[in-house]
């Protein structure tokens, strides 16, 4: 696909978010907005859907309090019972709570990392790779909108005029 | 917007109390022996606490919101202070025990024995008499009194406060901010403070020191999360209730699922105490740190390990999403079990150190919480009806109705 994008640059995260609901109430769609930080209110406005990290969050967790009940049970009961401080080391459910910590700790390690590289997988920005920012400074005080012409009925000219009508710093094209 | 009690919200606090009474009677005349004496007063401190309890963790959670600065708790901030409105009555009953035991009218604290720290006597004991410097009659009659006397002043000047500051008019003040506000933020610094040590030197006093060999240093902590939590669920069933009734009309989905991640947070909590305050013990397996839980595991095991399982596993797996926790119908069951499980929770603090193995969950139990809980409902709905549900001139109301997240 040759089309080229139109990206809006704003200078105030309040400002686009302002001129987002505008665009979108005149009916153009905005595909993607690029800010330093997070601009709360504007996932509805764009249209973004709700994120299911949390679900991957969870399922990550459990992983890991069955993982660590499992190499628990392995190791400190099945392969090589160890007696430490006379608590019992022959069956798993007697001995659970001293196990309770490192199988909560675990389940939390789990959680985060698996939650990170999904989420860096999912945005394709794991180290190594190509960012794919449209523009460096929005890493640092720009906040950018992306927009194509086909995603709406309206015409490029169109919708460059009614960018226009918000407090845009220049309209960028490629 | 006014709430009034209604006539159905006062037959049922009525219905509550009158069945517990004929429960309480009936478990009075069905059980024989000689405990039923120290049941009534086991009962009555368990009742007088988890409820007083409830009341002054409102406080607790009124001067937090303050002293951070909070914005979207003023929409509830009203709840919050009916709650705390139980305590005189709360804090009545309390006294009526500890008067009662301190008089030797009954047996719940073995350490106010008279002669037990005397040397000569016959039923000397080493180690209450090497705590008698802290736990004696004197001294712990002066705490429990600047204790009770200063929450009760904090709640009572929360509440006044409150109200003068709904009186003020803004456009006369220079600056438009209530100066009830900047004053509220100190005193709850003040209170923050105070309570940080007098919640767990209250529970070593009133709860802990029934078991007086034994001591934890996690107790008091572990009070106060059940407090908290009682708190958070008695706060979260009245929002969803007068929400029912069409009033709170400000608090949105986004406050409600804040509540309920306090709820839930504080649940979190609460079991991590519990868990630590076991698993220190069960690892170091001390026999006079032990002996705690060999009577709770041997005589009170479904209630005890029950209360814990209820308490963690539900919240845990049912409100850990955030459509659940803006979903009343998620809510409500799950808030109701829990604060019943609380209830256990402070049952099986006290029953264990006054009856031994002869105390349980019967009609005499179960007859002092509904009376309890009817007449806490009762005073609840009543304070909530005495001013408006919703605070004026608070600085941040406009922020905190606007809440969405």
């Amino acid at each position: 696909m040759s089309e080229k994008a139109m990206y809006a640059i704003y200078d105030d995260d309040y400002v686009l978010l302002e001129s987002a609901k505008h665009l979108v109430a005149k009916g153009i769609h905005i595909r993607d907005v690029f800010s330093p930080f997070p601009i709360h209110g504007i996932d509805p406005v764009i249209g973004l859907e709700k994120t299911r990290l949390a679900i991957t969050a969870f399922i990550y967790g459990m992983i890991g309090v069955a993982l660590a009940i499992t190499g628990l049970w392995y190791f400190m009961i099945q392969d090589w019972p160890l007696n430490i401080g006379g608590k019992p080391n022959f069956s798993i459910t007697t001995n659970i709570p001293s196990f309770v910590p490192v199988i909560f700790e675990f389940g939390v390690l789990c959680a985060a990392h698996g939650m990170a590289i999904t989420f860096m997988l999912r945005n394709w920005t794991l180290p190594g790779f190509k960012a794919k920012n449209p523009y460096p400074r929005t890493t640092d005080d720009r906040f950018v909108m992306e927009i194509h012409a086909s995603d709406s009925d309206l015409s490029a000219e169109e919708i460059k005029a009614l960018i226009n009508e918000t407090c845009v710093l220049e309209i960028d094209e490629k | 917007m006014e709430y009034t009690v209604s006539n159905k919200a006062k037959m049922t606090s009525i219905i509550l109390i009158v069945v517990g009474i004929v429960a309480l009677l009936v478990g009075v005349f069905t059980s024989h022996g000689h405990h039923t004496g120290t049941r009534i007063w086991a009962n009555l401190l368990v009742n007088g606490y988890f409820f007083f309890a409830i009341s002054l963790a409102a406080v607790f959670f009124l001067s937090i919101q303050y002293a951070a600065e909070m914005a979207w708790g003023v929409t509830t901030q009203r709840v919050f202070q009916a709650i705390m409105s139980y305590m005189p009555i709360g804090a009545g009953v309390l006294l009526v025990v500890l008067i009662a035991s301190s008089l030797h009218q009954t047996h719940l604290y073995h350490w106010m024995e008279p002669g037990i720290t005397d040397p000569a006597a016959p039923n000397y004991d080493e180690i209450i008499a090497g705590k008698s410097g802290y736990l004696n009659l004197p001294f712990f009659w002066v705490r429990a009194i600047v204790f009770l006397g200063v929450w009760m002043f904090f709640a009572n000047w929360f509440r006044r406060n409150s109200l003068k500051e709904d009186a003020l008019d803004l456009s006369q003040i220079s600056g438009g901010v209530s100066p009830n506000y900047k004053k509220a933020i100190k005193m709850s610094v003040l209170f923050i403070v105070f309570f940080a040590y007098s919640s767990v030197a209250s529970a070593w006093d009133w709860i802990m020191s029934i078991d007086v060999h034994w001591f934890s240093t996690l107790f008091g902590w572990y009070a106060f999360s059940g407090m908290w939590i009682s708190c958070m669920i008695v706060a979260v069933v009245l929002v969803i209730y007068l929400k029912s009734r069409g009033a709170l009309k400000e608090v949105n989905d986004s406050h409600m699922h804040d509540l309920v991640k306090w709820m839930f947070a504080i649940s979190m909590l609460w079991s991590y105490l519990w868990f630590a305050q076991f698993m220190l013990i069960w690892y170091a397996n001390i026999p006079e740190e032990t002996i705690y839980y060999i009577v709770r595991f041997e005589e009170y095991k479904l209630l005890y390990m029950g209360t814990f399982f209820v308490n963690f596993l539900l919240p845990f797996f049912v409100l850990m999403s955030r459509d659940a926790k803006r979903n009343a119908i998620f809510v409500l069951p799950i808030a109701l079990i829990i604060f019943f499980a609380h209830f256990i929770d402070v049952l099986v603090m006290v029953l264990p150190g006054t009856m031994h193995d002869e105390g349980s969950l019967g009609t005499i139990e179960l007859g002092m919480f509904f009376m309890f809980l009817g007449v806490f409902m009762f005073v609840v709905l009543r304070a909530l009806s005495k001013a408006p549900l919703m605070t004026k001139n608070h600085p941040m109301y406009d922020e905190s109705i606007h809440l969405h997240h």
